[in-house]
C-alpha cells in the first residue's frame, strides 16, 4: 500500500511539473519568445553562481561530517602506509587548489559574462603563450607527484627485509585462511590437487614435505608490532584481494599465481581501540575484488600485538600435521578426535572426488 | 537572429521540401523507419534505444541501492516483480550482483558507446562534414542492427534461470570462467560473451564508417582543420574503438573457449566448490590485460565525443570561437595516444612488476596534461564571451565541472602508491561515475538539446530542460562527492551489505542518503525522457533555419532535411567552423567566403 502511495504522488508530481512546464512555454509565445529567453537566461546565471556557493560550502560541510569517519584522523596502522598518507596530503593539496580555482573560474565566468544588452563577446581564437604556460605548469606539478609517488610506490612494493615474520593467506569462496612457517621458517609445499574440504586439508598441504610438518594453519591473523610481516598470498578459485585499509595495503590474491605484500604494524589492536575510541575495534581484511556471492561476507580479523603475546600465541598452536596424524605428535596427551582419525588420514591421499 | 541566419545562408531553403530531387524512390513505413539507410534515422534508432538502455540500467542501480540504503529492510513489490530473485521482499545476494553488473555493461556499452557515438557520430558526421550520407550506408544500418540484435540477446539474458551474468561489468575469469563460481557465470555468462561479441561488430562496422566518411567524404573546402571540434572528437572515437574493440573480442572469445571447450587461457591451479579442475598453465591476469586494453581507451570512447560536443556547444552559446583549436585537436590525439599505453593502472595490486607499475604511472599522470590544456581552453572559450544559457549550454558547462572534479581524482588513483589504497573502493566508484558516466551523460544531454531541433524540426521543452538540468547536476554532486569519504575509509565496493564491518558500518546513514538522492535523480531522468518524446510529436516548431545562429554545416540544411541533407548542391566551405564575433560579425558561417578586408587569425 506504501508503494502504491509513492508511485502515485511521483506521478501525480509529475504531471503538475509538467503542466508548469507546458503552460510556461505558452507564456513565453504570449510574452514575446526573446524577453522570456532573457530572463531565463539571468536566471540561470544567478544559479550558476549560487550552486557554485552553495557546492563550495557543500563541500567543507562534507568533510566536516565525514573526515571524521576516514582512516586519516587515526593515522596509518603501519610505517609503510604513513607514506601513503603524506602522498595523499600531498596530493589533495595539489588537486584541491586546482580544483577551487577551476570551479570558481568556470561559474564566475558564466555568470560574468552572461548575455547582455551591448556586449561584444571578445573574438579570441588563441595565444601561444597562454597555452605554453597551461601546458608546461601541470606538467611540473604532475612531475613532482610521479616523483614522490614512485618513491614511495618502489619502497613499499621492494623486498621484504629479511627476517619479516612470513604468513601465508590464501583466500576462498568465501573465506581466508592462514598459514605459519613454524619453526624451521619455510612452508610446506602445497598442491592444489590435494585439497580437500571435508578432510579438513583445505590448503592442499603435501604432507609428504617434512618442511610442512611445523607448519600452523589458523583462521584468524597474528602477527607481532613493530616487525615486519610479509604476507604470501593466494588463492584456490576465484580472483579474491586481501585488503588491509588501516595499514593501507592490498594485493590481489590469485589463482596459480603467487604474490607478495609486506608492511610493518605500528599500533597493536589494544592500542587502535583507544587510538579510534571504539572498543569493538578490529583490524578487518576486507576482499576487495569481486568474488561470488558472498563476496561481501568474506571478512578476515588481524590480531596484532606485542611480541611477546605474539610468541605466546605461536607456541600454543599445534601444527595441522598433528591434527591429521596424532600419532605423529610427540606430546599427544589428547587423542580428543581419534574416531576421526581414520577418515582424515584416508582422504589426505589425492582427492577421490 | 532569424534574419540574421537566412541573410548568410547561401542555400537557403524553407523547411518543408522534406521530399527532394535527390531521391526518386517511394519511402515505405519498412524502408524510412525500420531498415533505414539515412544516417539521420538511424542516429534517431541509435538514441531511442540508447535511452530505453539507460533507462533499463539506471532502474537497475535504483534497486540496488534500495539495498544498499536500506540493508535491513524489506520491499515486497521487489519479489512481485523478481519472483526468486527477490525472496519475501529482500534482493538475494546472486541478484545484487547481477544488477550491479549489468548496470556497468548497459551504461558503458549500450548507453555511452553506442547510444553516445552511435547516435552522434551518426547524425553530426555526414552534416557536418558536407556529405550526403555515410561511406557505406549499408553497413551503417548493418551496424544498429547487430546492436539491435546484442541488446536482444542481452536482455535474453535477464530471463534465465539462473539470472544473467554477475562478475562485475569486467567479467574478470576465474569467477566468470567457472559456473561453479557464481550463478551468473552459468548461461548468463554466455549469452554476456555472445551479446558483446554482436556489439564489437556493431562497433566496428560503426567506426570503420565514420572513419571513411571523415577521411574521404568532407565536402569542397573543408580541410581537416575546418572541421569543428565535434567531427575531430568522433574521428578519433573511432579509431580508437576499431584499434581496441578487437582485442576485447579476442579477450572474450578465449574466455568463451575456457568456459565451454575445456581449454586454460585464464585457468590454472583451481579448486571451486569441491571439485579439484584439470586446468593448468593459464593465466588469470591475462584476461585482465586483454580486457583493459579496450577498457581504458573505451573511457575515452566514452568521453572523447562529449568533450567534442561541449567545445562545440560553449563556442556557439558563449559567442566566440572556441579557445586553441589546434591545441584542442593536438590534445585529444594525445589522449588517443595515450589511452593504450596506460591500461595496467587498473592492475597495479594484481602482483604487476612494481617497474612496470611505474611506467604505467608516469604514462598515466601523462594524460592529465591534454585534459589540463583542454579545461583551461574551455575556461577560455567562456571567458569574456556573451552567454547565453540554453539547456545545451548548461549542459556542457555541467560537463566541464564534472570533468574537473572527476579528472583530478584520477590524478590520486593514477599514483600506484595511492592506488594501493584506494584501488577498489568507493573512491574509484566516485571517480568513474563523475568522469565518465555523468560528465558523459552531461556532454550527452548538451548534445541532444543541442541538436534536437536539427533532428526533429522541434524545440524540447525548455522550463522541463532547466528543471531536469538542475536536479541532475545537484544530485550528481551529492550522490558521488560523498562516495570519496567512504572510499578514504578503505569501504570496499560491490558489497550487497556493509553491517557486519566494523571498519565500514558508520556509513550506513550516508548510504541511505546517497540511495534517495538517487531515486531523486532517476525520476528527473524521467522527465527527461518523457520531454523528448512529448516534443518529438508536439514541441514548438522550429521555424528559422539556424536557431542557435551557429556556424557548421548542418544549420544550412533545411529544417527537416531529407535523405541526401541538401537539396541542391553540397554547399562549399570557405573557412573553419569558429568565426563567431569576428570583425564586429556576430557570427560567419562555414559556407561565407573569406571578404578581402576580412582580418587574419
Amino acid at each position: 500500500m506504501k508503494e502504491f502511495f509513492i508511485v502515485a504522488i511521483s506521478i501525480m508530481i509529475f504531471i503538475v511539473i509538467f503542466q508548469i512546464s507546458k503552460a510556461s512555454e505558452y507564456v513565453s509565445v504570449l510574452k514575446g519568445e526573446e524577453k522570456t529567453r532573457r530572463q531565463n537566461n539571468k536566471i540561470n546565471a544567478f544559479m550558476l553562481i549560487a550552486f557554485l556557493v552553495i557546492g563550495l560550502w557543500g563541500a567543507w560541510y562534507c568533510n566536516d561530517l565525514y573526515y571524521g569517519k576516514t582512516l586519516f584522523p587515526q593515522g596509518s596502522a603501519s610505517l609503510e602506509g604513513e607514506k601513503i598518507d603524506l602522498m595523499l596530503y600531498i596530493t589533495i593539496g595539489v588537486t584541491g587548489v586546482v580544483f577551487v580555482i577551476t570551479q570558481i573560474l568556470l561559474f564566475w565566468f558564466s555568470f560574468k559574462y552572461q548575455e547582455k544588452d551591448g556586449r561584444k563577446a571578445f573574438f579570441f581564437p588563441h595565444n601561444n603563450k597562454l597555452e605554453l604556460l597551461w601546458t608546461t605548469v601541470p606538467a611540473i606539478f604532475l612531475t613532482v607527484l610521479v616523483v614522490f609517488g614512485l618513491k614511495y610506490w618502489f619502497k613499499i612494493t621492494s623486498d621484504a627485509p629479511k627476517d619479516a615474520v612470513v604468513v601465508e593467506v590464501t583466500g576462498h569462496q568465501f573465506a581466508w585462511e592462514f598459514r605459519y612457517p613454524g619453526k624451521d621458517n619455510v612452508l610446506g609445499k602445497k598442491n592444489y590437487k590435494l585439497s580437500n574440504n571435508p578432510s579438513g586439508n583445505i590448503l592442499g598441504v603435501d604432507f609428504e614435505d617434512p618442511e610442512s610438518w611445523d607448519d600452523i594453519h589458523t583462521t584468524e591473523m597474528h602477527i607481532p608490532v613493530g616487525k615486519p610481516v610479509k604476507l604470501v598470498i593466494g588463492a584456490q578459485d576465484v580472483i579474491h584481494d586481501v585488503g588491509l585499509p588501516h595499514f593501507r595495503m592490498k594485493m590481489d590474491a590469485v589463482p596459480g599465481i603467487p604474490t607478495t605484500m609486506w608492511f610493518t604494524p605500528i599500533y597493536t589492536t589494544e592500542e587502535m581501540k583507544k587510538r579510534t575510541g571504539n572498543p569493538n575495534f578490529v583490524y578487518e581484511i576486507s576482499c576487495d575484488q569481486m568474488c561470488g556471492k558472498g563476496h561481501f561476507s568474506m571478512r578476515g580479523i588481524i590480531v596484532v600485538e606485542s611480541e611477546e603475546s605474539y610468541k605466546k600465541w605461536l607456541a600454543d598452536q599445534k601444527p595441522e600435521y598433528f591434527t591429521f596424524f596424532p600419532d605423529k605428535d610427540p606430546n599427544k596427551q589428547a587423542p580428543a578426535a581419534a574416531d576421526t582419525t581414520g577418515k582424515l588420514q584416508a582422504s589426505l591421499l589425492p582427492a577421490s572426488k | 537572429m532569424s534574419t540574421a541566419a537566412s541573410l548568410h545562408d547561401v542555400h537557403s531553403h524553407t523547411g518543408h521540401d522534406a521530399h527532394h530531387e535527390h531521391h526518386h524512390h517511394h519511402e515505405t513505413f519498412i524502408s524510412k523507419y525500420v531498415f533505414s539507410q539515412d544516417h539521420k534515422m538511424i542516429a534517431k534508432q541509435f538514441l531511442v534505444t540508447g535511452i530505453i538502455w539507460a533507462i533499463i540500467g539506471g532502474l537497475f542501480s535504483v534497486i540496488f541501492r534500495l539495498q544498499l540504503g536500506y540493508p535491513d529492510q524489506t520491499f515486497p513489490f521487489l519479489e512481485d516483480f523478481l519472483g526468486h530473485w527477490a525472496k519475501g521482499g529482500k534482493l538475494q545476494p546472486d541478484f545484487y550482483y547481477a544488477l550491479v553488473t549489468m548496470h556497468g555493461t548497459v551504461l558503458v556499452f549500450f548507453v555511452l558507446t553506442a547510444g553516445l557515438s552511435g547516435t552522434f557520430a551518426n547524425f553530426l558526421i555526414p552534416l557536418q562534414v558536407g556529405a550526403r550520407d555515410m561511406a557505406s550506408p549499408m553497413l551503417n544500418m548493418l551496424s544498429y542492427w547487430f546492436f539491435f540484435l546484442a541488446s536482444v540477446i542481452m536482455i535474453s539474458s535477464l530471463f534465465v534461470q539462473t539470472g544473467p551474468a554477475n562478475g562485475g561489468w569486467t567479467i574478470y575469469p576465474p569467477l566468470s570462467a567457472l559456473g561453479d563460481a557464481a550463478e551468473g557465470s552459468k548461461i548468463g555468462m554466455d549469452l554476456w560473451l555472445v551479446g558483446m561479441a554482436l556489439f564489437i561488430v556493431s562497433s566496428l562496422l560503426g567506426g570503420l564508417n565514420y572513419i571513411t566518411t571523415i577521411l574521404n567524404m568532407r565536402t569542397k573546402g573543408m580541410s581537416m582543420t575546418r572541421m569543428p571540434l565535434t567531427i575531430w572528437a568522433l574521428f578519433f572515437t573511432a579509431v580508437l574503438g576499431v584499434l581496441s574493440f578487437p582485442v576485447l573480442l579476442s579477450g572474450a572469445i578465449l574466455l568463451l573457449f575456457d568456459r565451454n571447450l575445456g581449454t586454460s587461457f585464464y585457468l590454472s591451479d583451481i579448486y571451486v566448490a569441491g571439485k579439484i579442475l584439470p586446468n593448468e598453465g593459464g593465466s588469470a591476469i591475462l584476461f585482465q590485460h586483454l580486457f583493459w586494453f579496450l577498457g581504458h581507451p573505451e573511457v575515452y570512447i566514452i568521453l572523447l565525443p562529449a568533450m567534442g560536443m561541449a567545445s562545440e556547444i560553449l563556442s556557439v552559446n558563449s559567442r566566440k570561437p572556441i579557445f586553441g583549436y589546434m591545441a584542442m585537436v593536438g590534445s585529444m590525439f594525445a589522449i588517443c595516444i595515450l589511452a593504450f599505453l596506460v591500461w595496467a593502472h587498473h592492475m597495479f595490486v594484481t602482483g604487476l612488476n612494481p617497474f612496470l607499475g611505474s611506467v604505467f604511472v608516469l604514462l598515466t599522470l601523462l594524460i592529465a596534461v591534454p585534459s589540463a590544456i583542454k579545461v583551461f581552453n574551455w575556461l577560455t572559450t567562456i571567458w569574456r564571451g556573451n552567454i547565453r544559457f540554453t539547456p545545451g549550454m548548461l549542459f556542457a558547462i555541467g560537463f566541464v565541472s564534472l570533468f574537473i572534479s572527476g579528472g583530478l581524482t584520477g590524478i590520486f588513483l593514477g599514483n600506484s602508491s595511492l592506488d594501493i589504497h584506494l584501488h577498489d573502493t568507493y573512491f574509484v566508484i566516485a571517480h568513474f561515475h563523475i568522469v565518465m558516466g555523468v560528465a558523459s551523460f552531461f556532454g550527452m544531454f548538451a548534445g541532444v538539446y543541442h541538436w534536437f531541433p536539427k533532428m526533429f524540426g522541434r524545440y524540447l521543452n525548455n522550463t522541463l530542460a532547466y528543471i531536469h538540468f538542475w536536479i541532475t547536476i545537484i544530485g550528481a554532486y551529492m550522490i558521488f562527492w560523498p562516495m570519496h569519504y567512504e572510499g578514504l575509509a578503505g569501504m570496499p565496493r560491490r558489497y550487497f551489505d556493509y553491517s557486519n564491518w566494523e571498519s565500514f558500518k558508520m556509513f550506513a546513514g550516508l548510504n541511505e542518503f546517497i540511495s534517495t538522492v538517487a531515486m531523486i535523480v532517476f525520476a528527473a531522468q524521467l522527465l527527461f525522457v518523457f520531454n523528448f518524446f512529448y516534443s518529438m510529436w508536439k514541441g514548438r516548431k522550429v521555424r528559422t533555419q539556424n536557431p542557435w545562429g551557429a556556424n557548421t554545416l548542418e544549420w544550412t540544411t533545411p529544417i527537416n532535411p531529407g535523405h541526401g541533407n541538401w537539396p541542391g548542391e553540397i554547399p562549399e566551405v570557405h573557412r573553419w567552423a569558429y568565426d563567431y564575433g569576428k570583425d564586429g560579425k556576430e557570427f560567419i558561417p562555414q559556407t561565407t567566403p573569406v571578404g578581402h578586408d576580412e582580418s587574419e587569425h
